[in-house]
């Protein structure tokens, strides 16, 4: 069984350094396989790998699709997509920055 | 002595500095021999991934703010097996370490560089950084240290280097670089001079340099004439700042006490990243003009834009002006060709001409209201039906949003003072949640004289009694029926007309962001009678 779910960026410059960061620390927290995409039907890549997110360079206004699979896939997409939804808990003020 | 060379670039962070030129290596040189050997090969890369990891560690413990999120970055990326994992396929095909992971990092930031987006794009000096530093664990060598003082010049320089480097009294320019990379950022924060872009035009190391990061140049080899001027120009940028400096953090209040509110007038988002917002009351007037640059804007990126401001500005109120098309700003698809554009279908008569254009920036508007402080204002209102056909398709847009569950709120509406209609009887638009005066229309109209004909700057002036008649009557009537009335001509940034202004009875004016210390200080200076 696979837990999906999505979210948009709404994050001034994407999914950038900083939130990159964040999301594949949370990512790392869960023993599910975790993957993300821009687009419903793929290309699926590593959530836990912030190289791999990174090079995605998800801009502002994507929609991110976050799929997982193992014993705690529930709390993990949801968790996931709160992140998200929060805009990764940044401040507008830092918004410019890394 | 070799001739003066003067090359010019973009400003990445103002300022001035002067000392010896300092040539960074244009790519560090790889001395690494392998030893011919797939699993030695493999584990001297994992040893110098892991003692990279720990000097990373160690640069964070001593780093804060945006330092510290920049290392946190490099370090998620080194501590990555991506990499590692694509670098032993290659030492399994016969490569040495340093060559594998050279190119590894190489295709990842040919990538980078590849990218449209300059957020992105920018990143590339990051893993130029975290391939430099796993390559000078992997040959034992140190990177050169950067003497204290001088003007660096290099293709790039990366976050690492920089951090290291004490810039007291020194500067860099970059051959190529970004103005949005971390290093420019960092820079700022820091109040390092540095310039990008300066091209590869050859220098010559050791010579004396001067950086002016303000106007954007670097001269090598300086004459005494180009030293005097650039003294000159660091001397009057030091005190420019520092009187200014004294009043912008301020309230600002008149020498017989009266508070005045001082709001900025923004043309596009980033106009904020150099405005700190303890510094003003509030955005005054914010321009849409530059959403429709290239052609029709959507919603979804009106809203970015305002929202971006609004938060930006922490509660302090964010006056929007709905799109003033038309005039001197022609929009393809949107404007139409007119013999006397100034006094034709432009503004507000425009945007009511062409509803459904209109109504895109009215939900975008409304959307982002639920986002901060935000002010709505039209602008090139003659007659109040115009207010009142505005105020009717915002009502009609609300509707339709709430109806779709999307989060929105109406914002207050107020109008532009430009046409002398409305300066002559403010009353019949009390309708207006506010108003803000727009003296550079307004003096033009009053006056039938055009705003940019040099020959006519006699008369186009925005302190003729005439204009500064009306602006008494708009700011008395504003006064007597509890509606704010501000400024948002060029008359407001102006430190010598902004006293008559507030003598005329206003107590609001929005101005350009690098006049805030002036203005204020001259606000300072003024008296005005207690309203």
């Amino acid at each position: 069984m696979t837990v999906q779910q999505h979210a948009l960026i709404t994050h001034q410059v994407g999914l950038h350094a900083r939130p990159s960061v964040k999301f594949t620390k949370l990512a790392k927290t869960f023993a599910s396989r975790i993957e993300i995409a821009t687009a419903e039907d793929g290309p699926w890549i590593d959530a836990k790998s912030i190289v791999k997110v990174m090079a995605m360079k998800v801009p502002e206004g994507a929609t991110l699709f976050i799929r997982a699979d193992g014993d705690d896939e529930t709390l993990a997409a949801s968790a996931l997509a709160a992140l998200v939804a929060r805009d990764f808990d940044e401040d507008a003020k830092h918004a410019g920055a890394a | 002595m070799p001739a003066p060379l003067r090359l010019s670039g973009q400003t990445a962070s103002a300022g001035y500095a002067r000392g010896p030129l300092w040539l960074a290596p244009s790519r560090t040189e790889t001395h690494y021999r392998g030893s011919g050997d797939v699993n030695r090969e493999s584990s001297a890369l994992a040893n110098a991934l892991e003692k990279a990891s720990a000097a990373t560690a160690e640069l964070i413990a001593s780093a804060e703010g945006d330092a510290a999120d920049i290392l946190e970055f490099q370090l998620a990326m080194i501590e990555d097996d991506t990499f590692r994992v694509s670098a032993n396929g290659r030492i399994a095909g016969g490569e040495d370490a340093a060559t594998a992971w050279t190119a590894v990092l190489d295709a990842e930031i040919a990538g980078y560089e590849a990218s449209d987006d300059a957020y992105f794009a920018a990143r590339a000096a990051d893993l130029a950084d975290i391939r430099d530093r796993v390559l000078s664990m992997l040959t034992g060598e140190k990177a050169g240290v950067i003497p204290a003082g001088v003007i660096y010049v290099g293709d790039d320089i990366t976050p690492s280097v920089f951090l290291a480097h004490d810039w007291t009294g020194g500067g860099f320019a970059l051959r190529h670089g970004s103005a949005t990379g971390h290093v420019a950022m960092l820079a700022r924060q820091r109040g390092v001079p540095a310039l990008v872009a300066i091209g590869d035009a050859p220098l010559e190391a050791g010579v004396d340099s001067l950086l002016d990061a303000s106007t954007g140049s670097l001269t090598a080899s300086p004459a005494p004439q180009d030293i005097a001027e650039f003294e000159a120009g660091r001397q009057s940028s030091v005190e420019r700042a520092a009187f200014a400096a004294q009043y912008a953090a301020r309230p600002a209040r008149t020498a017989d006490g009266a508070p005045i509110d001082v709001l900025v007038n923004i043309a596009e988002p980033s106009d904020t990243a150099s405005i700190p917002i303890a510094h003003c009351d509030g955005v005054g007037l914010m321009r849409t003009e530059f959403l429709y640059a290239h052609g029709l804007p959507d919603e979804d990126t009106q809203y970015a834009a305002y929202r971006t401001v609004l938060e930006w500005a922490e509660g302090k109120p964010v006056t929007i002006r709905t799109v003033d098309a038309g005039g001197d700003k022609p929009v393809p698809g949107f404007t139409v060709d007119e013999s006397n554009p100034f006094l034709g279908l432009r503004g507000i008569r425009l945007c009511l001409a062409k509803p459904d254009i209109f109504a895109v920036q009215i939900r975008a508007l409304l959307r982002a209201a639920v986002r901060g402080n935000l002010k709505v204002m039209l602008p090139m209102v003659s007659v109040p039906e115009e207010l009142e056909q505005a105020r009717t398709l915002f009502r009609a847009e609300a509707d339709k949003l709430e109806r779709a569950g999307i989060p929105c709120a109406m914002p207050p509406l107020g109008i532009m003072v430009e046409v002398p209609s409305v300066a002559i009887r403010p009353d019949l638009f009390a309708a207006a949640a506010f108003f803000s005066i727009g003296s550079n229309d307004l003096t033009q109209y009053v006056m039938a004289a055009s705003r940019d004909s040099a020959k006519l700057s006699a008369l186009a002036r925005p302190d003729h009694p005439a204009v500064l008649e009306l602006v008494r009557r708009v700011a008395q009537w504003g006064d007597e029926n509890g509606r704010p009335v501000s400024l948002c001509g060029d008359a407001a940034s102006d430190p010598a007309l902004a006293p008559l202004l507030l003598k005329s009875g206003l107590r609001s004016l929005s101005i350009a962001a690098s006049r805030i210390g002036a203005v204020k200080a001259a606000i300072a200076n003024a008296e005005v009678a207690a309203p």
